[in-house]
């Protein structure tokens, strides 16, 4: 047996693999074009340990569809750039509830890596939805405690959703050992 | 557990990870978190990934030859291998994005203002896919090592970036490829920060003659492992195995 290979920074020129367009999963002519369900955006800001914005970090998404199927034909992946304010924003489906271990149910949820200069390995982290009822029963938000609040974006505007991303230090979001 | 769940993946070996609070590498003194990450049992989010197919993902492996035909500066190299797991099977269809620095030392990256020449046409930027063996090439140049703020004097090995996807989201891998017998390595603060001197020599390709092209490219060698499914499904869920 051969141990993982070792990650290693993405550092901060890793936009030679930044294609803009995969940040809107629903954009025409791409993988998702025609697939049905609710149509929304998830935005967010990420920030270091003195609240500055980390305008070099690559977030990825890994989500189900509506109906909380992770097969194909739904792609649910999508990477984006942050901007100058270290801000993402992606344009997807909102997804369904998805099975959890034996017979639980996981509260719907999109999965966020967080690749940058100064981050070794990407960190991992999720956002669910503020509102939703099954929020409730979903086994990572209560193991994350009285911090889960830092995985639940909030609905600034209808179907435009937002979760900030704080990298250390006051509300430092809750990131997974995956 | 349903059948529909495949197996939780393997946790890292003790020392073959980088620690994200690694002091000597300054840019991560503010951004390694500082609570613990929260241990979760893998769940179909983490099992399942995006499957990146060559119609949606179209290959590109050769990154010497531009579409104006011009043939790009530098020394001409192939970078082949396999992508593995932990177990020594391949990872068919896996697939691997690479980026790199031009022959002088500099990215095609606006951001980089290293006071040496850009090669205008070259972009950097490679994307394959690996096979039903886990076998994947590419071609184009050794890039130069640049130097960068982290301490003075600082510079960067000579080295490639790979990122790589498997079947699951949680194999997801970025990493760098780094070159036999160059110096910068002891002192580089990112190569060091993995403790396992194995799993640091890893990350170092490997000059293959195999590989070689007479008359055309010297080869590297550079096999990638991706973690492998955990023994027996979610035995690890909730437990803190460190130390095992």
């Amino acid at each position: 047996m051969t141990a993982a290979t070792a990650h290693q920074t993405a550092g901060p020129y890793w936009h030679l693999i930044d294609f803009p367009e995969w940040a809107d999963l629903l954009r025409a002519g791409g993988p998702n074009e025609g697939i049905p369900g609710p149509r929304i955006t998830l935005t967010g800001r990420i920030t270091d340990g003195a609240g500055a914005a980390a305008p070099d970090a690559m977030v990825e998404i890994w989500q189900a569809d509506a109906a909380g199927s992770y097969e194909p034909p739904f792609h649910g992946f999508g990477r984006c750039a942050a901007d100058a304010d270290g801000v993402f924003h992606f344009t997807t489906l909102r997804p369904g509830s998805v099975p959890g271990l034996g017979n639980a149910s996981q509260a719907p949820h999109i999965v966020l890596a967080i690749f940058a200069r100064g981050l070794m390995k990407h960190l991992v982290t999720r956002a669910y939805f503020a509102g939703e009822p099954r929020n409730a029963e979903d086994p990572l938000l209560a193991a994350a405690g009285p911090r889960a609040g830092t995985l639940i974006a909030k609905e600034t505007a209808p179907g435009s959703w937002r979760l900030d991303i704080v990298l250390q230090g006051d509300g430092e979001t809750v990131f997974l050992d995956v | 557990m349903p059948d529909t769940q495949p197996p939780a993946y393997r946790r890292p070996a003790p020392a073959t990870q980088p620690a994200y609070d690694s002091p000597a590498y300054g840019s991560t003194h503010l951004r390694h978190p500082k609570a613990p990450l929260l241990r979760m049992p893998h769940t179909l989010s983490e099992v399942t990934g995006p499957r990146m197919s060559q119609g949606a993902y179209p290959a590109e492996a050769d990154m010497t030859r531009l579409p104006n035909g011009r043939v790009v500066m530098g020394e001409r190299i192939i970078i082949g291998g396999r992508v593995l797991d932990e177990d020594g099977r391949p990872v068919p269809g896996a697939m691997l994005e690479v980026w790199q620095a031009n022959a002088a030392g500099r990215y095609n990256h606006p951001r980089d203002t290293h006071d040496v020449p850009l090669d205008p046409d070259f972009t950097g930027r490679a994307r394959v896919f690996a096979d039903a063996e886990g076998r994947y090439s590419l071609t184009t140049i050794r890039p130069g090592a640049y130097p960068w703020r982290n301490h003075h004097n600082a510079w960067r090995p000579v080295h490639v970036h790979f990122s790589l996807f498997g079947a699951g989201f949680a194999q997801r891998l970025i990493t760098q490829m780094y070159f036999p017998g160059d110096p910068l390595l002891a002192l580089d603060p990112v190569f060091q920060a993995t403790p396992d001197a194995a799993a640091r020599d890893r990350l170092v390709a490997k000059f293959d003659l195999g590989l070689t092209v007479p008359e055309h490219a010297l080869g590297y060698r550079f096999d990638i492992v991706l973690r492998g499914a955990a023994a027996t499904p979610f035995e690890d869920a909730g437990h803190d195995d460190e130390g095992h």
